[in-house]
Formats: structure tokens, C-alpha cells, sequence
């Protein structure tokens, strides 16, 4: 029914996803609720907000990525099912890619279509609106890869989850600061389209390698 | 003659006597090149027109830098070659390469945090090259973290090997797209002292400091790699041997 | 954990792993199914396809128990809707076809388990305490089990607390724990 390995993994996280739509929203609560957090934080003005924006944007996104990442293989992990898979020997490479598109799809892709609502309640020009939701559509693809690298690495640990972050945020530095250089010259009516190419670029080179690196780390992970 | 290498490679008091050989030469090197270095560069090179004495700690700042950075490398290559070829030296050259970058790297920050107050006026600026220490910092203090979480260090070498080879082909993206960010970002006023604008007089000795610290490296490395391998085997006939004297 | 253990299994023969806690059975169960190659020295070769079943199941509360079995991770030919039905009635859950996992019991879902073993045509089964939870007539079910599967002339290892009452001939393996070297009877 389905052929390859990765099919059937990002059908069984989306399905399973789904059976409990409230952990859909959850990310996209999370998001707004930040955003709340924004002007309390900095102040009503709608200049301060409208500059600091694409930033806190950004970061908010990968906050939310690293807080969705910790349970990705969470329930695998316990029930056995990840046992089940490397027993099988399906191709660990081709799973692995289902759990990041499943991520993504769970997280970023969501985010992504929401961001211009989110953008203007913190005061983005409409010029950034655009750019924000097709640099976060392409970003959060690197920043699911790199949270399923840190999620396979610490899944079998009593306490993965603040470890997480040391892992994985480091890594992003560069999605953060593309992604929100992008949006910003969006906003300054710059052109934009030779960074977007990048970002595809690297979520593409991200995409290819670090189901390479999840493999190997989901066979550690079952060792211990 | 590549496997003879290799074999030789495998073997624990090989490596043991080889790299206590090297260490007969390297180590007496490196503290004559460092205390030449130091010497030549704090006191017998003209004072900078611009920034007076105080820019004398580049002499110590950029060397770190340099092997800081190449240290990562070293870590995660040893990372990789005991993936790869299950060689149990490269595994504890992997463990021992964490700690000595993590040092070098946050040398480097303190070094050019002392350096920013005399010359900037403020202990810290968010500028290129700062920035990308910083993340080489974290990058080294998740592998440490990451070796220590885990209960079974054999598993803990692999999941850092690993860790460090996502890092390693992470950190030229990094570089660059810091570099992009400051330049978008950049003050006018701050102007960071490129190679080209520095006189042969200052970048000779510079130059002498760098091989330096690079061999100070390599021995703190065999070093602890000497200190790891005798640990790990102290119950072996040979440690015995080696420890206890010759019988 | 345990030391020299030179240990042949051959088609068509049926084993017990028997020990004390701790003496590595399961250590020994998951190093065959290759989850556990760090913790052996020496040399381990499986020459045939096979099927795992550990302590953790791998059930989905959140599925139903028919998608259980359509979208389980493990089994490379999972059969057609026909065979994934014959299966859950063959353990007693035809009733529950699509009932979710987490309604059902702990020894109902250890069935949905079980149901794999007549889906997969593995030669070598890997049985790590199967009775868990499992009450009479599911006992009744394995036993049937593991009888054609040694008839056929495929071959089962398992470890049980409990015995099986099996018209067949068992070798067993003792496992004797720390640095003592296992034996056959």
C-alpha cells in the first residue's frame, strides 16, 4: 500500500498528528503567544515593533521548531516502533526523510501560512509580508532537519530537552540570520530573490544530508 | 605499507611509545617557538601608530583563533575516521580534541574581550568574527554536553562523532552568513585592522606564534591522548610495563 | 555480561533462552536482531530474514488496530486488507478491527502484536517473553504459532518466564550470567 519507507512514515506521523488535532495547533498557539509576549515586552509603539520585527519573527519560529522537535521520535522511541523499523532494515535514510517533511509539515508549513497574520500584529510593512511567509516556508525546513538530528541524539536520554537547544540552535545561526535579512530588505524595498535562492539551497543541502546523520543516531539511541 | 600503518594503528603501546618519540622533540619546540614568539612580538615590535601597545595581544588573540577553529576540524575528522574505521584512537583523540578546542575557542574570547576595551572602549562587540567564536563555542560546549549525558561512553563517542560532523560541514555556512550579517548590520565606526594593512614587522612574528600555538596543540593533543590511552588500558600488561618500569 | 557462547541455530529448530534476571537474554535477543552491536565482541552473523518481537511492541494507542498493522514500520510485505483482517481474527480481534488501541487492554494490544507473526514470512522468529500479559487463550494462540512455523521447517528463538506447552523438541541455551560461559542441554 505504501511502497517506500518514507511514505509510510510521514503518513503515520501526519495520521497520528491529526488524531489529536489540539498538538496541530499547538505550535501555532505557541507562536501567538509569543507574539503577545513581543509588545508587553517592548512596548506598544508601532515604529519600535515594525523595526524589530523580522527578527522576532525569525527567532520565534525556531523557538518554536526546538520545542516541537523533543517529541518527534518521543513516542516511536517508547513503544518500539523505531525498534521495529531498524529490525525491518528498511532504509534508515529514506525514514529519516519522513520524519523531517513530517515535522515540517506539522510545524513549519503552518507557521508559514499564518506568519503574515502574525507579521502584522507586530507592525511588518506589507512589502515583508510576502517574503516572511516564503522565508519561513523554506527556513523551518532546515530548522526540522536539524531538530530531528538533535531529536535522534537525545531521544534516549533522561533529559534530553535542554540539551536540545545546545545542539541545535548553534546549527541555525545561519537560517535565523538569512531568514530575517531576508525579510528585512523585503521591507526595505530591496531585491530579495538571490537570498531566497540561498535559503532553498541550504534547506535543499539539509534536506540531503542530515537524513545521513538521523540514521545513524536513531541506531545509537536504540544501543542504549 | 599503508596497512602495516594501519595495523600500527590499532595498536595501543605502539602509539603509546610512537607518540611519546614525537613528544621528545615537539614539546621542547613548542615552548621555544611560543617564548621566542611572545618575545619577539610584545617587545621588539614597533607599537602600533593607531592603537599604541595594546594591540600586542594579537600576538596570543589570532593564534587561538586560528587553531580554535582547526581544532574543531581535528575533532570532528578523528570523529569520522572512528565511525568509520571503528579505530579506538581516533575516538579518544576525538574526546580529548573537545576539551583543548573548547579552551583555545574561549581563550580567544577572553583575549579579544580584553583586547575590546582599549581599543573599543566596551568589553564586548557584537562584531564577525566575535560572533562566530561565540557560536564555535557553543558548537564545542553541545559535544561536551552531549559526551556527558550519555552513560555509555562508547555510544556517547559516536553520538559527539556524529554531532561534530553535522557541525563540520555546518561552520563554513556559518562563517559566511555572520560575515553577511555584520555587513549588513555594520557601524561606520568600527573598522576591524585587515592582513593586507599590517607591516611584515608585526606579521612576521605573528606568523611565528601561529606555528607555535600550533604545536603547543599537537602536544596538549598527544598529550592527552597518552594520558586517555593509559586510562583506558591501565589494566593491560603493557601499561603495567610502561608505568612500573622495565622487567 | 555473559562470555563465550559459541552457538549454532539451524532451520526447523525451535529454542529457549532460559536465566536468571540479568543473566542477558534480552541483551543476547536484541543483539541477534542487530539492535545492539556495540555490546558484543566477536562474531554474529543471521543468514535469515526474521522477525523481532521485543518487550515494546510497537503499538499505536492513537491508531486503531487494523491501522496497527497497515502502518507498522517493521514488516517490509505487509499483506493486502484481506490478509491484515484473517490476521486480527486469527488472534481474536476481529471484533476490534477498528477499535483504537488505547480502548482496548494491554493483553489485547499484545495481540495486535502477535497478529504479525501471521503476516511476515520470516524463517527466523525472535520472541523476546511473548506471554507478557497475554491471557489463556492467547497462549493457546502462540503455542499454535510457533507449531507451524517449526513444522514449516522456520525456526524460533524465545525467551519465556512461563512455560510453553509445545508438542515439539526445544533445545534450550542457559544463560549463567557474569563471566560464565553459557550452556546447551
Amino acid at each position: 500500500m505504501y511502497r517506500s519507507v518514507f511514505g509510510k512514515v510521514l503518513v503515520r506521523q501526519l495520521l497520528l498528528a491529526f488524531r489529536r488535532p489540539a498538538a496541530v495547533l499547538n505550535p501555532l498557539f505557541f507562536y501567538g503567544v509569543v507574539v503577545l509576549l513581543m509588545p508587553l515586552g517592548l512596548g506598544p509603539q508601532q515604529s519600535v515593533l515594525s523595526q524589530f520585527a523580522p527578527g522576532l519573527l525569525w527567532i520565534t519560529a525556531l523557538l518554536a521548531g526546538l520545542l516541537s522537535a523533543e517529541t518527534i521520535f518521543r513516542g516511536d522511541y517508547d513503544d518500539g516502533a523505531l525498534e521495529q523499523l531498524l529490525v525491518s532494515g528498511e532504509s534508515l535514510y529514506l525514514a529519516s526523510l519522513g520524519y523531517v517533511v513530517a515535522h515540517w509539515c506539522l510545524t513549519g508549513l503552518p507557521l508559514a501560512l499564518f506568519s503574515p497574520a502574525f507579521g502584522q500584529l507586530l507592525s511588518l510593512p506589507d512589502e515583508g509580508l510576502g517574503t516572511l511567509a516564503v522565508s519561513l516556508a523554506l527556513g523551518t525546513l532546515v530548522l526540522s532537519a536539524f531538530g530531528c538530528v538533535g531529536a535522534a541524539l537525545t531521544m534516549a536520554l533522561r533529559r534530553g530537552g535542554m540539551l536540545l537547544s545546545l545542539l541545535i540552535l548553534p546549527l541555525e545561526v545561519p537560517v535565523l540570520i538569512l531568514g530575517a535579512g531576508v525579510v528585512e530588505r523585503a521591507v526595505n524595498g530591496m531585491p530579495v530573490d538571490s537570498l531566497i535562492s540561498i535559503l532553498g539551497g541550504l534547506s535543499l543541502l539539509a534536506l540531503a544530508l542530515t537524513p545521513l546523520a538521523i540514521g545513524s543516531s536513531i541506531k545509537i539511541s536504540l544501543e542504549v | 605499507m599503508a596497512w602495516t600503518w594501519f595495523h600500527r594503528l590499532g595498536s595501543s603501546p605502539w602509539i603509546y611509545r610512537f607518540s611519546g618519540q614525537l613528544l621528545r622533540y615537539l614539546l621542547p619546540l613548542a615552548i621555544v617557538l611560543v617564548v621566542a614568539g611572545s618575545v619577539w612580538g610584545l617587545a621588539f615590535t614597533p607599537p602600533d601608530f593607531r592603537q599604541g601597545n595594546s594591540y600586542r595581544i594579537i600576538y596570543i588573540h589570532v593564534p587561538v583563533s586560528v587553531v580554535s577553529l582547526a581544532g574543531y576540524y581535528v575533532m570532528a575528522i578523528a570523529g569520522a575516521i572512528s565511525l568509520i574505521w571503528r579505530l579506538k584512537v581516533a575516538d579518544m583523540a576525538m574526546r580529548v580534541a573537545a576539551p583543548i578546542g573548547a579552551a583555545m575557542t574561549f581563550l580567544a574570547l577572553l583575549t579579544g574581550a580584553v583586547w575590546g576595551k582599549p581599543t573599543w572602549g566596551t568589553y564586548w562587540v557584537w562584531d564577525a568574527r566575535i560572533t562566530s567564536m561565540v557560536v564555535l563555542l557553543f558548537l564545542y560546549l553541545g559535544v561536551f554536553a552531549l559526551y556527558e549525558a550519555y552513560d555509555n561512553k562508547a555510544l556517547a563517542s559516536k553520538a559527539c562523532a556524529i554531532l561534530s560532523l553535522v557541525g563540520t560541514v555546518n561552520i563554513p555556512i556559518i562563517y559566511k552568513s555572520v560575515d553577511w550579517w555584520y555587513s549588513l548590520h555594520q557601524p561606520a565606526s568600527i573598522k576591524f585592522t585587515g592582513g593586507s594593512t599590517i607591516d611584515p614587522s608585526m606579521f612576521y612574528p605573528l606568523l611565528l606564534m601561529i606555528v607555535a600555538v600550533y604545536c603547543l596543540y599537537t602536544c596538549l593533543l598527544l598529550m592527552g591522548l597518552r594520558l586517555t590511552l593509559l586510562e583506558t588500558e591501565a589494566k593491560t600488561a603493557w601499561v603495567k610495563k610502561e608505568i612500573l618500569g622495565e622487567s | 555480561m555473559f562470555s563465550q557462547l559459541d552457538w549454532h541455530v539451524k532451520s526447523g529448530e525451535l529454542w529457549q533462552i532460559k536465566g536468571d534476571n540479568g543473566a542477558g537474554k534480552t541483551s543476547l535477543m536484541r543483539a541477534i536482531a542487530g539492535l545492539a552491536p556495540q555490546s558484543l565482541e566477536g562474531r554474529l552473523s543471521v543468514l535469515a530474514d526474521f522477525l523481532f518481537l521485543g518487550h515494546k511492541a510497537g503499538i499505536k494507542s492513537d491508531f486503531t488496530a487494523i491501522e496497527n498493522l497497515r502502518l507498522h514500520l517493521g514488516d517490509a510485505q505487509n499483506g493486502d486488507e484481506r490478509q491484515l483482517n484473517d490476521a486480527l481474527a486469527t488472534v481474536g480481534l476481529a471484533d476490534y478491527r477498528d477499535e483504537y488501541a488505547y480502548r482496548l487492554s494491554a493483553g489485547q494490544q499484545r495481540r495486535i502484536a502477535l497478529a504479525r507473526l501471521f503476516l511476515v514470512d520470516a524463517p527466523l522468529w525472535l520472541l523476546d517473553e511473548p506471554l507478557t500479559a497475554i491471557d489463556v487463550d492467547g497462549v493457546a494462540i502462540i503455542e499454535a504459532c510457533i507449531d507451524r512455523q517449526v513444522r514449516n521447517g522456520g525456526s524460533v528463538i524465545y525467551t519465556s518466564h512461563q512455560p510453553l506447552k509445545l508438542q515439539l523438541s526445544t533445545s534450550t541455551l542457559h544463560l549463567r550470567g557474569k563471566g560464565q560461559s553459557p550452556y546447551v542441554s
